[in-house]
């Protein structure tokens, strides 16, 4: 009986290490921001088809806003594409497009041809506000909140699901002011 | 026949070695302007993980996100930032999972210790098998003396 009572233990162990592990982590590839509940990182960046244009953290201040990393060499962000879109026309909250280490007439093309979803596409050619925003692979969505700072990170495509469950409940009780 | 299969034994190996060593050379790790800070980057990349490739470092790694990253780092270094500035970056950014070494803390304790634990475990358990064993020779000599003294 003993013989069996050890394998079986440290079995059970593994086990539950691995439950733990699975449970805490619903998509492996997906890692939760370093930045929650800190202040978004300062960034200034010109805005996509008028580049005239600059987009500062401080324009934003004062409501929540979403943040979307999109490329057009990014495939899932076409996926996500239609549900950006749907998430556009409830008029919720603005989405600030980060357009990653794309070209300027790709994009712009992109939209014209897809829709646009977004209230203001701000332009990261050289990656380094991603690199601040702790991006590691397109898509991934932001939730900041009036204060400035990062609530939630989605990775991967945007789903009605995750927008409703991650996004939506996070605005405060009885919407926006 | 003999001969022309091992030249192209040959050959095929070598085409295989060349592509090996252009795939390793595939992408430029930057030169920095000292010495002392060249040595001091090249630490650094082989600590980082590429986010994007999770079991590279950022040395190792042709994706866009690392060769980003290693310029973050060229750029701190001739900045004047500390080597433990820059990790305290990264982590700031990325979170602990960036570094190769995670520091020791609550929240990462059991992957320092978790081989420790298992090793205990695999001692105990030879221990065991030991003893059993031993006993179980001992039992056989006990036959084998009785045998004999009959």
């Amino acid at each position: 009986m003993s013989r069996f009572l050890i394998p079986a233990a440290i079995f059970l162990a593994l086990a539950g290490v691995l439950y733990v592990a699975v449970v805490h982590s619903p998509n492996k590839s997906t890692m939760q921001s370093a930045l929650l509940g800190k202040p978004v990182p300062e960034f200034s960046l010109p805005v996509l088809g008028n580049p005239g244009l600059t987009l500062t953290k401080a324009q934003l201040a004062g409501r929540p806003w979403v943040m979307n990393v999109w490329g057009t060499w990014c495939a899932a962000c076409r996926d996500e594409h239609q549900t950006l879109l749907d998430i556009a026309g409830q008029n919720v909250l603005p989405l600030v497009g980060l357009n990653w280490k794309d070209e300027d007439d790709a994009a712009l093309e992109w939209l014209r041809q897809l829709g646009n979803p977004y209230s203001v596409v701000a332009v990261d050619r050289d990656g380094r506000t991603a690199i601040d925003f702790g991006v590691y692979g397109a898509p991934e969505t932001f939730f900041v909140d009036a204060d400035g700072r990062v609530q939630y990170r989605h990775v991967g495509a945007m789903t009605a699901e995750v927008w409703q469950r991650e996004f939506l409940s996070r605005l405060p009780r009885g919407g926006l002011p | 026949m003999k001969r022309y299969c091992r030249q192209v034994v040959l050959a095929l190996l070598g085409a295989w070695l060349l592509g090996v060593s252009l795939h390793s050379v595939a992408f430029d790790i930057e030169a920095m302007p000292t010495p002392a800070q060249q040595k001091r980057y090249d630490a650094l990349i082989h600590e980082l993980r590429c986010m994007q490739c999770q079991n590279q470092s950022i040395a190792d790694s042709p994706v866009g996100l690392a060769e980003d990253l290693r310029r973050d780092v060229r750029e701190q270094i001739i900045a004047g930032k500390s080597d433990a500035e820059i990790r305290e970056s990264m982590v700031a950014r990325y979170g602990n999972v960036i570094l190769f070494r995670p520091p020791f803390e609550p929240s990462t304790a059991w992957v320092w210790l978790a081989p420790f634990v298992l090793l205990l475990v695999g001692v105990v358990v030879a221990v065991r098998i030991v003893r059993q064993r031993t006993s179980m020779v001992a039992e056989d000599d006990s036959i084998v003396n009785d045998e004999t003294q009959r």
